[in-house]
């Protein structure tokens, strides 16, 4: 396993903030959220697409009143999802899971900070 | 950490939107093709899609009748806030892009700097790279719902200028980039003219039905169009579109729910008159071909037809066999968008439609569902003689088509 630089903490601004990089023909997405930083390999398991390279989008909810009657759409202000372009799967950008159908995942990639420095290990 | 450590280079692309290069965007699907080893495979994509309305302003110069074409060069010249010249279009139009999740549904707006290339020839160069095909089929894109026009003479005059400005700017021979020609099938004698007109163009490989519309296939004023395309020795294509206006569609309030069956119904009724009234019999040789309704609607029709005939046949006396007997063996279908989720679901269809002989690969790229060959390719009870067939030999037999696998797919 290769550890490798990926930025500094500051180039990840303003949030949600991403970096998508080329590690010796890999792919990966690096994310930094409020709470951290996440990665995930840049390859949708719907069709193989460019997951990472998508836009991010909260993930959107139903409200119901009382009597189950629906009041219409919203988005939810915690849960963030990255989009893939291809055709338009979302996975949450903390779990890497598809809002819709946990099991459907993205392949995670260990990241961590040091020193202010973002670093992923491959 | 130690200070040898390498830097990632970051991707040139960070996010996709609406001016991305098309080979940036299809990137992962040429990188497949080449691990594949696509060089030596003949792809054959029966069903794309170009904007014809970024053109409208060439199509209307088309317009055979001058009183027409005036009024429509002043209306393209003057009028703002409206649609193109003389086009109908359907409410679900605004909605295929999710909400801009998927921005290559939404335009294409990268730059292209080909002097003396057409725009749409450029754009389809660069798809057919990146997903490694040789043929491209190219259809419009808002008028398949020209078949319900409130005009049928307008869908007529439409038809004809699109099928013209086509054929002399963006369909090449030598580029693989080919069409089915549009026909406005609402108007018989009409129809029948665009099969004189380009029943000879090898460029045009077939004829296109916009399957959105209100006509009875099997009605008697079509018997003269279908003898004429028997004899040109080309397909015709039922090309599936939805309605949102129809009555039960109108109940669908997503568009998920309005396109997962509009897409399918058109088709549905059209096959069920088609066989249940014999058309592949009177005409034996047509070959027809069905677009865009994904799959597994065939098996569903196909079981529901067969159990129901067997009940009723003195209401089909054509028939001289099962209709699930037709439809897979005078019947071909695109597999876009290819139902995928289940296995034993997909496996039951591509052995009930003798994918083997009769299924055609199909991507419809620029749209939100489409289809990278992978689709075929990653299927894993196929062996890779069906893959091979189905992603191009099929469509190579069907369509008369010579191998083209060469120099750009090996690059
Ligand atoms: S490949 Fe990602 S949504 Fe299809």
């Amino acid at each position: 396993m290769e550890t490798v630089r990926v930025g500094s903490v500051e180039e990840f601004e303003p949030l949600p903030a991403r970096k998508v990089v080329e590690i010796g023909g890999e792919e990966v997405g690096v994310f930094r959220l409020e709470d951290g930083f996440y990665a995930w390999r840049n390859n949708c398991p719907h069709q193989g697409g460019p997951v990472c390279q998508g836009r991010i989008y909260n993930r959107v909810l139903e409200t119901l009143d009382a009597g189950r009657r629906s009041l219409g759409r919203r988005y939810d202000e915690e849960r963030v999802n990255i989009v893939c372009p291809w055709h338009g799967l979302e996975y949450d950008i903390r779990t890497g899971r598809h809002p819709g159908n946990d099991g459907m995942a993205l392949e995670p990639v260990a990241v961590q900070v040091q020193n202010g420095e973002v670093y992923v290990s491959l | 950490m130690d200070a040898a450590i390498r830097t990632a280079s970051a991707m040139p692309v960070q996010e996709m939107g609406t001016e991305t290069d098309t080979r940036d965007y299809l990137a992962h699907a040429r990188a497949h093709a080449r691990k594949a080893g696509y060089a030596d495979w003949t792809i054959v994509d029966i069903d794309a899609h170009h904007v014809e309305t970024v053109h409208w302003h060439e199509i209307i110069d088309y317009i055979e009748d001058p009183v027409l074409r005036h009024q429509a060069t002043m209306y393209q010249k003057e009028r703002i806030g409206a649609p193109p010249y003389g086009l109908n279009g359907d409410l679900g139009l605004r909605y295929q892009d999710v909400g801009g999740r998927i921005p290559h549904q939404s335009s294409r707006r990268e730059k292209v700097d080909e002097p003396g290339v057409h725009l749409d020839v450029a754009l389809t160069r660069r798809a057919m790279e990146a997903l490694c095909v040789d043929y491209m089929v190219l259809f419009p894109t808002p008028m398949l719902f020209i078949g319900m026009h409130p005009q049928p003479e307008m869908e007529a005059v439409l038809s004809n200028a699109y099928n013209r400005w086509l054929a002399e700017n963006v369909l090449s021979a030598e580029d693989g980039i080919l069409s089915l020609a549009v026909l406005p099938f609402n108007s018989p004698d009409a129809a029948c003219r665009t099969v004189e007109e380009f029943g000879a163009n090898p460029n045009v490989i077939g004829f296109t039905v916009t399957s959105t519309r209100y006509k009875p296939v099997h009605s008697n004023e079509y018997m003269r169009l279908y003898r004429m395309i028997e004899e040109t020795g080309k397909p015709i294509a039922f090309h599936a579109g939805y309605h949102w206006q129809d009555p039960s569609l109108a109940t669908c309030n997503s568009f998920l729910g309005m396109h997962s069956l509009g897409f399918v119904w058109c088709n549905l009724v059209h096959m069920t008159n088609w066989v249940l009234n014999g058309i592949p019999e009177r005409f034996p040789k047509l070959n027809s071909l069905w677009v865009e309704s994904g799959l597994s609607w065939v098996p569903f029709l196909m079981q529901r037809l067969d159990d129901q005939y067997l009940m009723r046949q003195s209401e089909a006396p054509l028939l001289t066999k099962m209709p699930s007997d037709y439809m897979r063996e005078s019947c071909f279908y695109t597999c876009q968008p290819l139902e995928k989720s289940s296995e034993v679901g997909l496996r039951a269809t591509l052995e009930m439609i003798n994918a083997e002989t009769q299924l055609l690969y199909a991507s419809d790229w620029p749209h939100f569902d489409f289809d990278a060959p992978r689709v075929i390719y990653d299927i894993p009870f196929l062996t890779e003689d069906q893959k091979r067939n189905i992603l191009g030999r099929n469509a190579a037999r069907l369509f008369n088509l010579p191998s083209k696998a060469g120099a750009r797919k090996a690059a």
